[in-house]
């Protein structure tokens, strides 16, 4: 029996604009490579001397943060302030929800405040598609992480950072490496990068931090560090949280390390010309050695650079989206 | 009071009896099928040409939510919906508040449900005390005041040597023990079933294993000890054939599916409506058949709603901070004959697990058609459909399938003769 | 209606353009041409003047007043300007002057930039639509088209104008 609940695609609106940013799932190539190109445009907006331009003047963004974030929170502040939005950000501690205040009743209120859009961060997966269907479908949601499901801004800066690197994905090799299975931004990753068409997406983790069915992305399977990231362009290490160490998924930081971690030495298996990345912030030590993230293969401050670019093309294409969706439905209505 | 149903179509899956008949009724028992006793003038009719008589509907578990949940339902409130759903007899599992660990629960629902009047409730006792499966609660004090049953739901003992002991008391006096079988460690944390759709969607898995280490374990425990057993809610296609080796060394152990099992996979899941949060999980395509099929062939003897509902605020937030269950009673006989319509099973078969099956696995006097029984029975049409939640009794709306068109409508259901539910 | 033909238009309007500097005792102008007509033809200008400083362009996507409307355009390119903008005095060349509402637009993005010392606006064709206090300083031509009429140029070689008539 087929749900009854199943239809368009929830976050296009009826011309396949964005009106909502909550996950890489569905979105067709020409909408990727549209998020790259006008990224790119908001990229040379930013080497001006005012960094500003006021496409959502008037409009009010609002951060709500249910996970505590420096990186992605400030770069989301200043790519809504670059494009003269006023904004808010609340971190709303879980301990204030636990008070009886649901997320719902939360985001509720601040609708009320006449909020036109809400980047949202919350552990729970799923958080930011529940937001978009049952909260405030009026209000352009942007998913700035939810749970192990889906990093949207994170992986588009990652493309972003690849193509101005490479210039194109058609016939490049990439390698995402360690915890796969906990890791938002990965899933987004692999979503992003099929979808590009990058012809070689190699995972490479133990057993117990890879998900199960990951070969559904199309990427290939590798549990040795070395064998993955031979003649690789690009290498995308993940953060490894410290509470893996709990529950048997693996035996220590150092032992990890010896395995998985980014060296030197493993490096010069990569391509002479690979890029390393990484989504902050770094482990030194534990997922990459110091001389590879400061050293010249790394991009991993200009991936920072790029996720304000990034973050300004979507909120101003889910802006337009959303409004010009509420103005077809006004019309539709008289 | 007395009553004479022409013309419908009678299947008794018990005696096998299948064929157009009248069937009559006095002091809420039946007294003839075929023609009327001598002398017979009933007080009320019912045209039933063209309907089918069953025997009512016997559901091993729909949660009542009282005492203590009143936001979700009330034994009036869902005893009501589940005659709607084609519903004479059903059991309500012990996690209440206070928990149906005490006869003074157990007392005061079967008042309750003698009060409303549209089922008849037999309450499932707690196995232990405030279901924490560290203390036997009062089994036979609980047995006098109408338990038909003792369970944990999906809370297992923390201690193994603990549960052994709780089984082997049980068999001292005959008790039947429902296993919910779920390692609780292998679950811990889990939302959905683990595999590529829960992956995919970032949501944390609970293996199939949860269910077959805690299934291999307690079907030992159960020829060990010699108890009573009846396994509800399976989900997988391996647990499903561990039961069925079980049963074929000849340990005499019965099983029921969730109707929604039958129907949905974990698929549903994909755009995180937490309608399809359920516990034990929405499993997959594979597991599915292999529960259609053990349905077929009887190693599940029962199909059982499952009925759990929440008042609309459990259900509103992340998939994960949700409270699983489906509201579904209402929809019982609808949304099993979508078996029949899928071609899986005859409708003699259908019913036999609805009623007969069901009524065998726990020892309920129910499930039966014959002259001396209590005249708990359906009446459905199964030439027309229903409009699920074109008008809704449960105070659980959470329910999937709200909208869509199911084959049959319930006419009447009339529990010891008096009618329940009619539309 | 007959349109002119740009290439005529090109070579008077740098003789103007000349005149105007000269009056305004402007040299060295910085020049800047609006996407993407106006790029095409500041670069016809620039030739005819036999000028070979470099041309910024502007895509004033990000600054239009119809955002709200219309969206953003899904084509913007960045902006380029190889030079400085403060106390420059700059020469805006665009193709067709309407509403004067991207004229606007591109003004507010030129001060992002810098504070220019004066603006001097070049544009082929004054349409007589100002919805805005604004007016060219060198134009080739002046034109009034019906209501449901739009001017649009095709180029860069060979530049074309063309009349298209909106369904109203």
């Amino acid at each position: 029996m087929t749900p009854i609940d199943a239809k368009r695609p929830l976050q296009l609106n009826d011309q396949g604009q964005l009106r909502h940013f909550l996950s890489l799932d569905g979105l067709p190539r020409e909408l990727l490579t549209e998020i790259l190109d006008t990224a790119d445009s908001f990229l040379e907006v930013g080497a001006r001397a005012v960094k500003k331009v006021p496409l959502l003047r008037g409009k009010t963004v609002c951060n709500v943060f249910f996970e505590n974030s420096t990186r992605t929170r400030t770069t989301f502040e200043l790519a809504a302030q670059r494009l003269s939005a006023d904004v808010i950000t609340l971190n709303v501690s879980t301990s204030s929800t636990s008070k009886g205040e649901t997320l719902f009743d939360t985001l509720r209120n601040l609708e009320a405040m006449a909020a036109d859009m809400f980047v949202v961060r919350h552990g729970d997966s799923g958080a930011a598609h529940f937001i978009a269907e049952h909260v405030c479908p009026e209000v352009a949601i942007i998913n700035g992480g939810d749970g192990r499901h889906a990093h949207p801004t994170q992986g588009m800066l990652d493309m972003l950072t690849i193509r101005r690197h490479k210039g194109s994905f058609e016939n490049l090799s990439v390698a995402i490496v360690g915890d796969i299975l906990h890791s938002r931004v990965a899933r987004s990753n692999m979503l992003a990068l099929k979808t590009l068409g990058c012809p070689d997406i190699r995972v490479i983790a133990p057993k117990t931090l890879l998900p199960i069915g990951i070969e559904q992305y199309g990427v290939k399977v590798y549990t040795d560090l070395e064998q993955g990231l031979k003649d690789v362009d690009v290498v995308i290490m993940l953060r490894l949280q410290r509470e893996r160490m709990q529950g048997g998924l693996l035996p220590s930081e150092g032992e990890f390390y010896r395995l998985f971690g980014l060296t030197t030495a493993r490096l010069a298996g990569a391509k002479p010309d690979a890029i390393v990345m990484h989504p902050g912030p770094i482990n030194r030590g534990v997922e990459i050695e110091s001389a590879v993230a400061d050293g010249a293969h790394s991009v991993i401050l200009n991936q920072v650079t790029y996720g304000i670019a990034v973050r300004m093309a979507v909120l101003s294409m889910a802006m337009s989206g959303q409004t010009a969706q509420r103005q077809f439905e006004q019309e539709n209505a008289q | 009071m007395s009553l004479s149903i022409l013309g419908a179509r009678v299947i008794d899956p018990a005696s096998g009896l299948d064929q157009v008949s009248d069937l009559h009724v006095s002091e809420g028992k039946i007294i003839a099928i075929g023609a009327a006793p001598a002398g017979f003038s009933p007080s009320q009719t019912l045209e039933a040409q063209g309907l089918v008589a069953a025997p009512g509907l016997v559901d091993l578990s729909a949660s009542l939510r009282e005492p203590g949940y009143s936001r979700k339902g009330s034994i009036a409130s869902e005893t009501r919906a589940a005659a709607a759903g084609g519903v004479t007899s059903l059991c309500c599992p012990p996690r209440t508040k206070p928990v149906l660990d005490t006869s003074a629960v157990a007392e005061l629902i079967l008042d309750r449900a003698r009060e409303a009047g549209h089922c008849k409730v037999f309450p499932i006792g707690a196995l232990s005390k405030g279901l924490e499966g560290e203390q036997l609660a009062e089994l036979v004090a609980l047995r006098d005041a109408g338990c038909v049953a003792f369970g944990n739901g999906l809370d297992s003992f923390h201690n193994t040597r603990t549960l052994c002991r709780a089984l082997e008391y049980a068999a001292t006096f005959d008790l039947t023990v429902i296993f919910h079988s779920q390692d609780r460690d292998l679950a811990q944390g889990g939302l959905a079933h683990e595999g590529p759709t829960a992956s995919f969607l970032g949501l944390p898995g609970i293996p199939e294993t949860a269910e077959t280490v805690a299934l291999a374990r307690d079907l030992l425990l159960v020829e060990q000890s010699g108890v009573r057993a009846h396994f509800s809610q399976l989900t997988s296609a391996r647990g499903v054939q561990l039961i069925e080796q079980a049963q074929a060394r000849g340990l005499p152990v019965t099983a029921d599916v969730a109707l929604y099992q039958l129907i949905l996979t974990d698929e549903a899941l994909t755009g995180f409506s937490s309608l399809y949060h359920v516990q034990p999980p929405l499993r997959t395509h594979a597991d599915r058949e292999g529960l259609r099929a053990a349905v077929k062939s009887g190693v599940i003897q029962a199909i059982a709603s499952h009925h759990q509902p929440h008042e609309r605020d459990a259900k509103l937030a992340p998939f994960g901070a949700t409270e699983p269950g489906i509201s579904s009673v209402e929809l019982f006989l609808p949304l099993a004959l979508t078996l029949v319509e899928d071609g899986l099973l005859d409708l003699p078969t259908l019913l036999a697990r609805l009623s007969t099956g069901p009524a065998a696995a726990l020892r309920l006097p129910a499930g039966q058609l014959k002259v001396g029984a209590a005249a708990d029975l359906v009446l459905f049409d199964p030439a027309v459909s229903t409009v699920a939640g074109e008008r809704w009794l449960s105070k659980g709306e959470n329910c999937p399938f709200l909208g869509h068109t199911l084959p049959g409508a319930v006419r009447y259901t009339l529990v010891d003769g008096h009618i329940s539910h009619s539309s | 209606m007959s349109l002119p033909n740009p290439a005529d238009l090109i070579s008077q309007m740098a003789t103007d353009l000349n005149a105007y500097l000269a009056r305004r005792t402007i040299t060295e102008p910085r020049y800047i041409g609006i996407r993407t007509g106006g790029v095409w033809v500041a670069q016809a200008l620039l030739e005819a003047l036999g000028n070979d400083s470099p041309l910024g362009t502007l895509d004033v996507s990000f600054y239009r007043d119809d955002f709200s409307q219309n969206g953003l355009h899904p084509q913007v390119r960045p902006s380029e300007l190889p030079f400085e903008i403060e106390g420059q005095h700059l020469v805006l060349v665009d193709d067709v002057l309407m509403s004067g509402r991207t004229i606007r637009a591109a003004l507010n993005e030129l001060f992002d930039y810098g504070r220019p010392a004066s603006v001097t606006l070049v544009s082929l064709l004054d349409l007589d639509a100002a919805e805005l206090p604004i007016r060219p300083n060198v134009v080739g031509a002046t034109l009034s088209l019906a209501p449901n009429q739009r001017v649009k140029l095709s180029g860069p070689a060979p530049f074309q104008l063309e009349i298209q008539d909106l369904a109203l």
